[in-house]
């Protein structure tokens, strides 16, 4: 790399004919390059094509300086006109020069060329035009500008309001718009992570720099975050002197000191873009983003969430423009931008620079243009005279200073070829330029001060906001704050620096700040030239000025009103260099003053952040972490089909070879159970281990039947309520001792549940002597159904295990030993309706029980089955799940009333004898058969007394729970029905709308199988 | 934003779940005590639904579920976000002298 602008052995100055003799003869395609100078480095060229045309430029480039030093003006077209439009900025506040970066699956709209770093190879394409970017068909649009006002879609596309879906809209979004995005999935990887700091400084210009610095020698953790590849800030573009070297010089002794300091991290590439509680931050690092593809195993993005307990926040501050006519051209460019290009990347965006300034900063483009061999053809100050400063200069070179505005830009597509200048007294007179540099001011990079409701406050001396209450934690300073004087930059970061690790704790001695000059800053505000022409406030968002007051005229006077109605800041850059231009206009429509006026509020991310940096790695199969049952490995050797039930995968069905249908396999799978012997691993059901002396206490306290009543070694099946009176949950829950419960919950409230239980014992009843822990990952658990079942458990258990209906009676529950000594816990509980057991061992024997499952049962024809089968057989017998435990029944609901013990307090007692909970009409739970034996059923379908016209008022329930049964040949459902248990034997009309069906059906008992329960008690 | 929790210290708010306003407890009665049942329904009516939508600070039940399991009490303000105090929420919930009359 070369030096910084201050060692470069820059040719001649000023003399027109000079300039094409400084810029580069050689270096190809680049004809605006200066020989010499600047960041860059010109023994890497590097390739690249920007509309299909080949050209170069070198490492350290931005795609905007390499089409800078091509000469190239035009970059884009306008969002609404379709206006040709250049390079305005040499930041991330860009508003005009977007291209569509990349091709195919990575193909990335609405990029800024400003910030995308060239690599070789990259290509870049512009966008919003058609067929091409010189020529662009809908630029017809610009004539027809005058309808295409602020509030046009408003007023235009009111009606026919059939119109919109099918005509409007897809020709709206054919006209007017931006980039396209990729179509096909993203095939990069992103990253997130997490820092920690005390701390956290933001920018690395000459503020954030000396914060950095006096923060880390004390000894603090600094993190220094830089949107930017190198560190400096404006002193990239700049220069200066400081501590008495250049600017450059002390820019590469501060990193050096700060690598070297092992409690400080630079971060560069890396964009703060939000502020959010307790201090954290949110921070995008663009690791890969110059280079064409990532490496193996790299990321393309990582997001970053940084939690520090101070920040210093010196994001230094963004030049604003001056609204007049034609200030949209290609070749208008802001000042600062103007001596960036030159400066930093050796770049000439010009040979023949016009000035239109309201301040002294923009003077200090004059010096770096003559410096690079252009020429100034003049310098427009509205101010009237000549800053202090230059008056030599000017005396000296015999620079042409006019005093007044530019009224008008004239040029085409390819740029500027002059600019009209109007006098304050009124006289017109054209000057010769193909780039005008424009310095409207400097607004302080207030955003992140107000992303905690700060508001910013204005300063009449610089004609700016800056920030009102920071986040806690948080303080801005520098530029940011509204500091622009080098030297006091400098002091005021040290001193923020400071005092950040001071409240940290930190006491360490933090050196003393650098020093520079305090040149002077001194503007007189100038917001619109009052012209004719097209004057633009907002350039993404095509919003004039001519916008604004008409806004103003339509009664839409409050800046949040006028963003609304007219778009003004909504674009991708949010505004950042024409949310102040706009309000200002505002501001002299109504005669307010700007304070009076307001601002909109600022919210994160402060820059545009892809959706796949917030994603990471939770995508596609990663989404979320999976949990997988104890058997899974098991059971996806054996061809099992998996559902996803919350974060479980559970095996739905085992095809078998010559099976072409799950309803075959599901059929299969419960004929099996019902006739012979199946197993099914039901794990995922959430298992709690309860004991202490007070567990059968508390369990009485949040089920509504008794549990300090059930003998140990027995199960019972319990079923819980929220306290509003609903059912919660149920499942079975047995005593294993005195002291000691394991309660099962359903699959999908096992979390919830968890919460509640120690919500109940923590915070309500702290003085029962009880313990919670959660057990459903530690035991493997395996429902075993079928009449043969007791013989598939005596082949797996120690032949002393006594099985039989006195030795292991129905809901008994105890600990066996398995064959092989093994210990294992029986449960004799059935969902299935058949007789069944349910055996468990630690969760690590999982795939192998299965395996020994199948040994065991293999002389009795033993069967896996899936959540199908398991769910079929729970309808056929009525037990309720999920479609009936919906967040709406009761106990009686569900038919469950009885349970509800009268002697005793539990959650939800009280309420549930509400009313309207009480009520006799409510929709209860019944079983449902089609007239049509092979109709099929739906859940969801309504349920409709037989003759009436379905609606609301005869709404009388819906179908919740269906299945095919193969045991009784038929579909069966289970409903809520209105007094439904009153009304067994009736015939109603099964009603559904959306799948066009409405047939007959008979309501009754939900119990179709075995409704004695010999079978499970057999 | 972070909950400091006094078990496990300043962990990251995804942790945590949140249940909301920690000062309504829940009415202690047994069946036989003679509560008016009326004024019990009202009482756990006031316990299960009303709640304060304050401005300022308010005492919150929060569950560390992603560490400790335990069941907090902060003290956060709604305005801010900003936690003054996080504490064990160990016996907070239930009370007879919510029951109205006594």
């Amino acid at each position: 790399m070369s030096g910084y602008i201050e060692s470069q052995p820059l040719g001649r100055t000023s003399a027109k004919d000079d300039a094409a003799g400084n810029t580069q003869a050689t270096g190809g395609t680049q004809s605006h390059r200066l020989r010499a100078g600047g960041l860059i480095d010109r023994q890497a060229p590097l390739g690249f094509t920007f509309d299909g045309k080949a050209m170069t430029g070198y490492a350290g480039d931005t795609l905007a300086s390499a089409l800078v030093a091509n000469g190239v003006k035009l970059v884009a077209r306008s969002f609404k006109y379709h206006r040709p439009r250049g390079i305005m900025t040499a930041g991330s506040e860009e508003p005009s020069a977007l291209v569509e970066m990349r091709t195919g699956a990575r193909r990335e709209p609405n990029t800024r060329a400003t910030t995308q770093e060239l690599y070789d190879g990259l290509v870049a394409n512009s966008q919003n035009r058609w067929p091409s970017l010189r020529r662009d068909f809908m630029a017809v649009n610009s004539l027809l500008s005058p309808i295409f006002v602020a509030g046009f879609y408003y007023k235009t596309f009111m009606w026919p309001a059939k119109f919109w879906e099918k005509i409007y809209e897809p020709m709206i979004r054919r006209a007017a718009g931006l980039g396209k995005s990729a179509e096909q999935p993203d095939p990069d990887h992103y990253d997130k992570a997490w820092a920690h700091c005390d701390v956290l400084v933001v920018g690395a210009g000459p503020t954030g720099l000396s914060a950095a610095l006096a923060a880390g020698r004390t000894g603090a953790r600094v993190i220094v975050v830089e949107e930017d590849t190198q560190l400096g800030g404006r002193l990239l573009g700049d220069g200066g002197e400081i501590d008495g070297m250049q600017a450059g010089e002390w820019v590469r002794r501060a990193e050096t000191e700060l690598e070297a300091l092992p409690n400080v991290r630079v971060m560069k590439r890396t964009l703060l873009f939000g502020v959010y509680d307790g201090g954290t931050y949110g921070a995008l690092e663009r690791v890969n983003d110059h280079v064409p593809v990532p490496g193996p195993h790299q990321v393309r993005q990582r997001l970053w969430r940084i939690v520090a307990r101070r920040s210093v926040v010196a994001a230094g501050s963004i030049e604003r423009p001056i609204v007049f006519p034609g200030n949209d051209r290609p070749g208008v460019m802001m000042a600062s931008a103007v001596r960036t290009y030159v400066n930093r990347f050796a770049a000439l965006p010009g040979r023949q620079v016009a000035l239109f300034t309201n301040n002294d900063d923009g003077w200090r483009t004059v010096e770096a243009i003559r410096r690079a061999g252009g020429e100034v053809s003049a310098v427009v100050d509205s101010r009237g005279q000549v800053p202090v400063d230059y008056q030599s200069v000017v005396k000296a070179s015999g620079l042409r200073v006019l005093s007044g505005c530019v009224s008008d830009v004239k040029g085409g597509v390819d740029g500027v070829r002059g600019v009209v200048v109007t006098g304050a007294d009124g006289r017109r007179q054209e000057v010769a330029a193909d780039c005008l540099a424009v310095s409207g001011g400097w607004n302080p990079n207030v955003g992140l001060s107000c992303f905690h409701r700060g508001r910013p406050a204005w300063r009449d001396d610089i004609a700016a906001f800056v920030p009102g209450d920071c986040p806690p934690g948080m303080r801005m300073v520098g530029a940011a704050e509204g500091t622009f004087a080098l030297g006091e930059c400098l002091r005021d970061g040290h001193a923020a620096g400071v005092s950040a690790a001071v409240d940290c704790g930190f006491a360490e001695d933090a050196g003393s700040a650098a020093e520079a000059g305090d040149e002077g800053y001194a503007i007189s505000p100038l917001w619109q030239v009052q012209a004719k022409g097209k004057a633009f406030v907002d350039f993404q968002h095509d919003v004039t000025a001519s916008d604004v007051t008409l806004a103003q005229r339509e009664g839409y006077e409050s800046v949040e009103h006028l963003k609304r109605y007219t778009t003004l800041g909504m674009a991708t850059d949010q505004g950042k260099t024409s949310n102040i231009n706009g309000l200002a206009i505002m501001a002299a429509t109504t005669g307010r003053s700007i304070p009076e006026t307001g601002t909109t509020i600022y919210r994160s991310p402060y820059l545009p952040v892809a959706i796949g940096a917030f994603a990471g790695h939770n995508r596609d199969e990663n989404f979320h972490a999976w949990r997988l049952a104890p058997s899974h490995y098991w059971a996806a050797a054996r061809g099992a089909v998996f559902v996803d039930v919350g974060l479980w995968k559970r095996a739905q069905w085992y095809p078998q070879p010559g099976e072409t249908d799950w309803l075959q396999s599901v059929s299969r799978e419960v004929t099996t159970v019902r006739n012979g012997v199946g197993f099914c691993d039901v794990s995922t059901l959430g298992k709690v281990d309860v004991r202490g002396a007070d567990a059968g206490t508390f369990l009485d306290r949040v089920y509504i039947n008794a549990f300090s009543s059930l003998a140990v070694g027995k199960a019972r099946y319990g079923l819980m309520l929220r306290e509003d009176g609903i059912v919660m949950d149920d499942g079975t829950t047995s005593r294993l001792a005195e002291d000691h419960y394991f309660m099962t919950t359903t699959t999908a409230k096992a979390g919830p549940v968890m919460q509640h239980l120690e919500f109940c014992r923590q915070v309500l009843w702290p003085e029962l002597d009880v313990q919670l822990s959660s057990a459903t990952d530690q035991w493997a658990q395996f429902s075993i159904a079928g009449p043969r079942t007791r013989e598939l458990l005596q082949a797996l258990c120690d032949p002393a295990e006594d099985l039989s209906n006195e030795g292991f009676p129905f809901m008994g529950a105890r600990e066996v030993k398995l064959r092989g000594g093994i210990k294992a816990r029986l449960f004799r509980i059935s969902f299935s309706g058949e007789m069944a057991f349910e055996i468990s061992v630690p969760a690590r024997f999982g795939n192998a029980m299965a395996e020994n499952l199948m040994i065991a049962g293999k002389p009795f024809g033993v069967v896996p089955y899936g959540t199908e089968a398991l769910s079929v057989m729970r309808i056929e017998k009525g037990h309720v799940a999920g479609p009936e435990l919906n967040g709406t029944t009761t106990a009686d609901d569900l038919g469950l009333g009885k349970m509800m013990s009268k002697k005793k307090d539990f959650i939800g007692r009280i309420m549930a004898g509400r009313e309207a909970l009480a009520a006799p009409d409510r929709q209860v739970v019944v079983g449902i058969k089609p007239l049509d034996r092979h109709r099929r059923l739906r859940s969801g379908a309504h349920v409709v007394p037989k003759g009436e016209k379905p609606g609301p008022d005869t709404d009388h329930g819906y179908v919740t729970s269906v299945c095919f049964s193969p045991t009784l040949n038929q579909w069966l459902g289970l409903g809520l029905v209105t007094r439904g248990r009153e009304r067994f034997g009736e015939i109603v009309r099964i009603y559904d709308p959306l799948r066009s069906e409405d047939y007959e059906a008979e309501i009754c008992s939900p119990v179709f199988y075995d409704p004695e329960g010999v079978r499970q008690r057999g | 934003m972070r909950i400091a929790c006094p078990f496990c210290g300043e962990r990251e708010v995804g942790e945590f779940s949140y249940l909301g306003d920690a000062s309504p407890k829940r009415p202690r009665y047994t069946v036989d005590d003679g509560s008016d049942p009326a004024a019990l329904e009202e009482a756990f009516y006031d316990y299960v639904y009303l709640r304060d939508n304050v401005a300022g600070t308010m005492r919150e039940y929060w569950y560390h579920g992603g560490g400790c399991r335990s069941w907090l009490i902060a003290e956060r303000d709604t305005r801010t976000h900003e936690f003054k105090s996080v504490q064990a929420a160990s016996g907070a919930g239930a009370s007879r002298a919510a029951l109205p009359g006594e």
